[in-house]
Formats: structure tokens, C-alpha cells, sequence
């Protein structure tokens, strides 16, 4: 915690030109003999640290530290909808427990929603330590209003040290507001999570369209909300034996009423979700006309796997939005993806890097995709494809 | 109706490189532009001011470029661009941007209706609609579609949630998000920046606050710390073949015999 000071008895015009050059935003300037730094500074410290040494220095101020002993448990909330719970929650049950362990914290479920009793039961194979059930006709349908109100009352009564949420339709306009009404830091979208032994979470996540990591942690604030999508953890095991217990929560019913009303329900035509695919074989500008897409359908349709695609083919509208592969489009995780005419960038990367098994044609043995990959066929993809077709219907060597 | 648009300014390109030994950001110094996600909300909140009178302003918080997407905005048809900006607001985090835009908004005016685009592209957290309503203390909805109908002070809106679409109904003031390709909007006009082109925006600083603690902005008001940035992984284990098309074709074949994904000869 601190800020910078500019040290103008040391500033000079060549020093002031190093300055400005220095910053990576554009925030610092020189004028009328005053080196300025303005609104555009992202405290990085780079002047600091790479400057003219004692122009730019940083104040730091101590900030009033929180205890972190008060503040115990690592809970998911379980994310619910007319019975069920969303399959993200199995996955942050099975990371809450590896971060749970390092500090011996126990595992909370959040479950709000309304007639929760066979949920809740179910739950308790997942190794969660309590099942907390804010459960209410109010609460049968989704507005963020009410579940906030749940959400605090649930923290200021069990104070637990970290809340994962899924970054679901739901999550993503829930945690947020959760967050700010504890003043508290959020991370979405994290890919990888760590605990430190005082507690501290770290937060990785991609930035700028996946082209950097950044690691977050909140260190002086709880709880440390962070949000993780579908399919980025391993689900839990379920065991065959139920532990744990089941809590009821109550909060008064002004707090559970809202009013937004639900006037009625449109349900959304059965759409093809690439997320839920086992195998995947996806197409990316190495495929040169729409035509050529026959031969990527046929190896699709003789390994049961589902098209995807990378954004370029959806721009060219040879493909529905929702077969599109990448951090604006699907993250997949599925057991196979062969990837065909795909550079690999960045942007894709970020949607597939979980596969299990990556198996990529390139022309360019120097594709980024061979980074990933764990089978790497350099060669034209019009030529090697149709070879192993060929195989696959059964051709001879 | 008063409309208020909450926009932003990011990179125009998310082309960029961490030094991973100094931990320095790389930037080519590519055109800022307005977010994408910004222009289903300002075209929704025109769309509405068309269908019941009012006026819609636009705010965002930035250094002193961030003009640019205020302006861009009034020349799609807003009326008043506000700009949030001040050094202390340095180093903010989602929830210290959300707390210093709602402190703004607070000095703007007295709205209905707040919009806000779904995310933006540098970010990409969709954090910010949210806790600025949190932080005004109004309702929220995110992932709206559409506004149907504003009648009075209610609103009707068509909210996307996972497995289907809701018709919700609500009371303003409230802030919604916008989704994505919502609608189709508008093009600056060329005619209305030669209209407008003597409009001020007006600048709000922490001075004007009703909030002035420092500490609640900036670094210091930010709950979470970026403790380092490193390049994404590379996998380095792979196994590579080059070679004639016709024994790729057949390695290719061998491999998803071993791992199981085919079985001999017929699938």
C-alpha cells in the first residue's frame, strides 16, 4: 500500500525524457519543468524500479492488517437450479478439498435454493464437511438481490476464508455483488488455484486475451472470492459413503423477498454443446474452402466426436457461434481433439489446453500448436488426412 | 427516462508480451478504441430514450484519452459525456473502479436506468456492472437481451440464463448488463459531430467525491494485489513426426489405436 512520489529537485530535462520514454502507459510527462504522472498510471513501479534512481520513489503506508485466524474454511457455493446442482459444483468440491488440506480447513457447501433436502443428502459423497441449506420458496428461483442477502448472512455466521463459485451465468453476476457488499476481492475466471500456508489464496488466471498469466492474490481481505468456469477442474470422486453434515440456515423473509419478478420462462431451443464432448475434431484456417470441411466431418463422424472450430470460420459463417473453440468462444475438455489447420494462438489455446489427448496437423513445423500438442504431424493436412481415412474405414496399409 | 452508459476505453489490440524476467509488460502502441460490449449498451439506451423521451449520458473512468470513447459515444446520439479521472484512482482493482464509478455516477446525477456493456475485452472480468450496483445500492440484472417495455418505473426486460430465456419484471432506479450482438448499433454520425462539436465533457476528479478517503481508491482501495505475471506455459513433452503423407496418415492411425479412441481395423 503506498504511492509514488516524484522527487522534482532530481528531475532534469534529459532525466525527464528517460522518464516518460520509461513507463509502458503513456502516464508520465514533463512539462513547464514538473515531471507529472497522470490518471493513465497502473502503479507497476517500473519508474521506480527501472528509473533514475530517487526520481520516482514509493511511499509505502502500512495498512492496518486484518486477522486471518478469524476467518476459517474453504466453501463453493452450489450453484442450483429446479433440483439440481450445476456439474461446476463437483469440481470445486474436488479443489476446495486439495486447498482445504494444506492449512487442515474444512470444506463448506453454500446451498440455497428450495426443497434441498435429496441435493443436499447427495452432496455429502463429495467431501464436503457441512452442507449449509438456506432453503425457501423465495429462493426457487434465481435473483441476485436474495441470494446476496443469503451469501452475507452466510459469511458473517460461518466466516470462511475463501468462497468458490462457478463463473456460470448465474456466478458471474452473483459473485460480484457478493464481493462488493463485503468490500472483498473477486478473481474470475481462474485456471489455476493455490493455497498459501497463511491462508492467502493465489489466483491465476489468463489476461489480455490469454497472452499473459496473472497471479492474484487478496491479502488483506476476507473472505477471497474467486470464480472458475466449467470443466477447467477435474470433478470430485463421489464416495460411497456420505460424510459430513447438513446445516439449515434461516434468514428472515424480508431478506428472501424481492422484487423482481420471474413473469415467464422461454425455453431456449436444445443447442449442440461442444463443451460436453468426449472426442473433438476442430478446423482451423489450414482448411481452405468450406468444401474441404467434408473430409474433418467425415473424421468426426467415424470417431463420434463433435465439430469445433476457430473463431476465423466463424467470422466466415461456416459455422455456428457455439462450435467456436477459444477464450471468446467454448472451453472444452474432452478425452481426444485433433486439431486440423490450427496455428494454435493464444486466444484457442486458452479453450482447449485441458484436453487430455492433443493431437494437431500443421504445415508449419514451427506452429504454436506443437507446444501443445502431444501429437505433432507436420505435413499438409489435405494429404495426410484423407491417408488416415482411409485406415479408418478399414483401407489396407 | 435519464439513462447513464457506462463505457471504457481498452487497448485496441490484446497483443502483448510479459518480460518474464523483469515481469514487464510489453505493449505495441496500438490505437485505443471503445469496448465492443459498450455499444449494445449505448445503442439499447438510445433505443429507449426513441421510445420514451429522456436523455442518456455517458461515463467512464480513465486518463484524460478516455475522452475519445465519451465523444465517440455522444456522436452515436448520447448527450452528455462525463469523465471520471484522477491520479489516486491508480492501480485500481475491479472493486476499487466499481466503488469509484459509483462515487461518480453519484456526482452525474440521479438516473433510472443504468447500463453497462457485459465485460470488457482486457479485462474480461464482468465484475464491474455488479458491484456498482451493489455499491449504489440498486437492483441488478446481468445478461439482459432486451428491454421490452419502461413504463412508469417498471421495467420488463428478457434476461438470458443458461438453459433458457426469463421475462423479468423490476422496479428503477437499476442497472442492467447488456449482452453481447443484442442489438445492432448505430454509427457514430458525422452529422452530429459537426452538432455537437463545441461539447465539453465534463471532468469529475476524487475532489468532487463524497467519498474523498484516498484509501478507499487506487491501490490502496483495491482488496486484491497482481503479484506477478509470467508468460502462459509451453507443454514441453511432445512427440513429433514429419515424413511422407501416407505414413503420418498411418502413425496417425497407430495412435488412436494405442489410446483407445478406435479399435482394430473397423471403427
Amino acid at each position: 500500500m503506498g504511492s509514488l512520489k516524484v522527487h522534482q529537485e532530481k528531475v532534469t530535462s534529459e532525466i525527464a525524457e528517460k522518464m516518460c520514454a520509461l513507463c509502458p502507459f503513456h502516464a508520465i510527462s514533463y512539462e513547464d519543468g514538473t515531471l507529472k504522472i497522470d490518471a493513465g498510471c497502473r502503479m507497476c513501479r517500473l519508474c521506480v524500479k527501472n528509473g533514475v534512481p530517487g526520481v520516482v520513489t514509493f511511499e509505502e503506508e502500512a495498512a492496518q492488517e486484518i486477522d486471518k485466524n478469524l476467518w476459517n474454511g474453504i466453501a463453493v457455493f452450489a450453484e442450483w437450479e429446479k433440483g439440481e446442482v450445476h456439474p461446476v459444483v463437483y469440481e470445486l468440491l474436488g479443489k476446495a478439498k486439495e486447498l482445504a488440506e494444506v492449512n487442515g480447513h474444512p470444506v463448506y457447501v453454500l446451498l440455497v435454493g428450495y426443497e434441498l433436502s435429496r441435493i443436499a443428502e447427495e452432496l455429502l459423497h463429495y467431501g464436503a464437511d457441512c452442507v449449509y441449506c438456506y432453503d425457501s420458496q423465495y429462493l426457487s428461483e434465481f435473483k441476485p438481490g436474495p441470494y446476496t442477502n443469503v451469501i452475507e448472512d452466510f459469511v458473517n455466521k460461518i466466516h470462511p476464508s475463501v468462497m468458490m463459485y462457478g463463473a456460470t451465468v448465474k456466478g458471474r453476476s452473483l459473485a460480484p455483488r457478493a464481493a462488493a457488499r463485503f468490500q472483498t476481492g473477486l478473481t474470475a475466471d481462474c485456471t489455476v488455484l493455490k493455497m498459501k500456508k497463511n491462508t492467502d489464496l493465489v489466483q491465476i488466471r489468463p489476461a489480455f486475451g490469454g497472452n499473459i498469466m496473472a497471479q492474484i492474490v487478496t491479502p488483506n481481505c476476507r473472505p477471497q472470492f474467486c470464480t472458475v468456469r466449467y470443466k477447467v477442474f477435474s470433478s470430485a470422486e463421489r464416495s460411497r459413503q456420505a460424510s459430513g453434515k447438513i446445516e439449515k440456515m434461516g434468514l428472515a423473509d424480508e431478506k428472501l423477498k424481492s422484487c423482481v419478478k420471474v413473469q415467464r420462462e422461454i425455453e431456449k431451443p436444445k443447442t449442440i454443446d461442444i463443451a460436453q464432448a468426449e472426442v473433438i475434431v476442430a478446423v482451423g484456417r489450414g482448411v481452405k474452402s468450406r468444401q474441404d470441411l467434408a473430409m474433418a466431418q467425415e473424421l468426426a463422424e467415424l470417431l463420434g466426436a463433435q465439430l469445433a472450430c476457430t473463431r476465423p470460420l466463424i467470422e466466415a459463417g461456416w459455422f455456428d457461434a457455439r462450435r467456436q473453440i477459444g477464450l471468446s468462444g467454448r472451453t472444452v475438455k474432452p478425452k481426444l481433439i485433433i486439431t486440423l489447420g490450427i496455428s494454435g494462438s493464444v486466444q484457442f489455446a486458452a479453450g482447449m489446453k485441458g484436453a487430455e489427448c492433443i493431437i494437431s496437423i500443421n504445415q508449419d513445423k514451427n506452429a504454436d500448436i506443437f507446444n501443445l500438442a502431444h501429437y505433432c504431424f507436420v505435413g499438409d493436412l489435405y494429404e495426410i488426412l484423407p491417408k488416415l481415412l482411409c485406415r479408418l474405414k478399414g483401407g489396407a496399409r | 427516462m435519464e439513462i447513464l452508459v457506462c463505457i471504457k476505453q481498452v487497448p485496441g489490440t490484446t497483443a502483448v508480451e510479459v518480460d518474464e524476467e523483469t515481469g514487464v509488460l510489453k505493449r505495441d502502441g496500438v490505437e485505443a478504441k471503445m469496448n465492443p460490449f459498450d455499444l449494445f449498451a449505448i445503442e439499447q439506451a438510445l433505443l429507449l430514450r426513441e421510445k420514451y423521451g429522456g436523455k442518456v449520458d455517458v461515463i467512464t473512468m480513465g486518463p484524460g484519452q478516455a475522452e475519445a470513447v465519451l465523444l465517440e459515444a455522444v456522436w452515436m446520439g448520447a448527450d452528455r459525456g462525463i469523465l471520471i479521472s484522477d491520479r489516486s484512482f491508480a492501480g485500481s482493482d475491479v472493486a476499487a473502479t466499481s466503488y469509484a464509478l459509483s462515487q461518480g455516477v453519484r456526482k452525474a446525477g440521479t438516473y433510472d436506468l443504468i447500463l453497462c456493456g457485459k465485460q470488457t475485452t482486457d479485462g474480461d472480468t464482468a465484475q464491474v456492472g455488479p458491484e456498482m450496483a451493489e455499491f449504489l445500492g440498486i437492483e441488478h440484472i446481468a445478461n439482459v437481451e432486451m428491454v421490452l417495455e419502461a413504463e412508469g418505473n417498471e421495467l420488463t426486460v428478457l434476461e438470458n440464463q443458461e438453459n433458457c430465456q426469463r421475462q423479468l419484471k423490476l422496479f428503477m432506479p437499476c442497472l442492467l448488463t447488456i449482452e453481447k450482438d443484442a442489438n445492432t448499433p448505430r454509427l457514430p454520425s458525422y452529422k452530429r459531430k459537426m452538432k455537437t462539436g463545441g461539447l465539453e465533457i465534463e471532468r469529475i476528479g476524487l475532489s468532487d467525491f463524497s467519498d474523498k478517503d484516498r484509501r478507499h481508491y487506487g491501490l490502496e482501495g483495491s482488496p486484491t494485489q497482481v503479484e506477478r505475471i509470467f508468460p502462459p506455459e509451453r507443454n514441453a513433452s511432445c512427440q513429433k513426426y514429419e515424413g511422407e503423407p501416407e505414413k503420418l496418415g498411418n502413425l496417425f492411425y497407430q495412435v488412436l489405436l494405442e489410446k483407445k479412441f478406435v479399435s482394430e481395423n473397423k471403427v
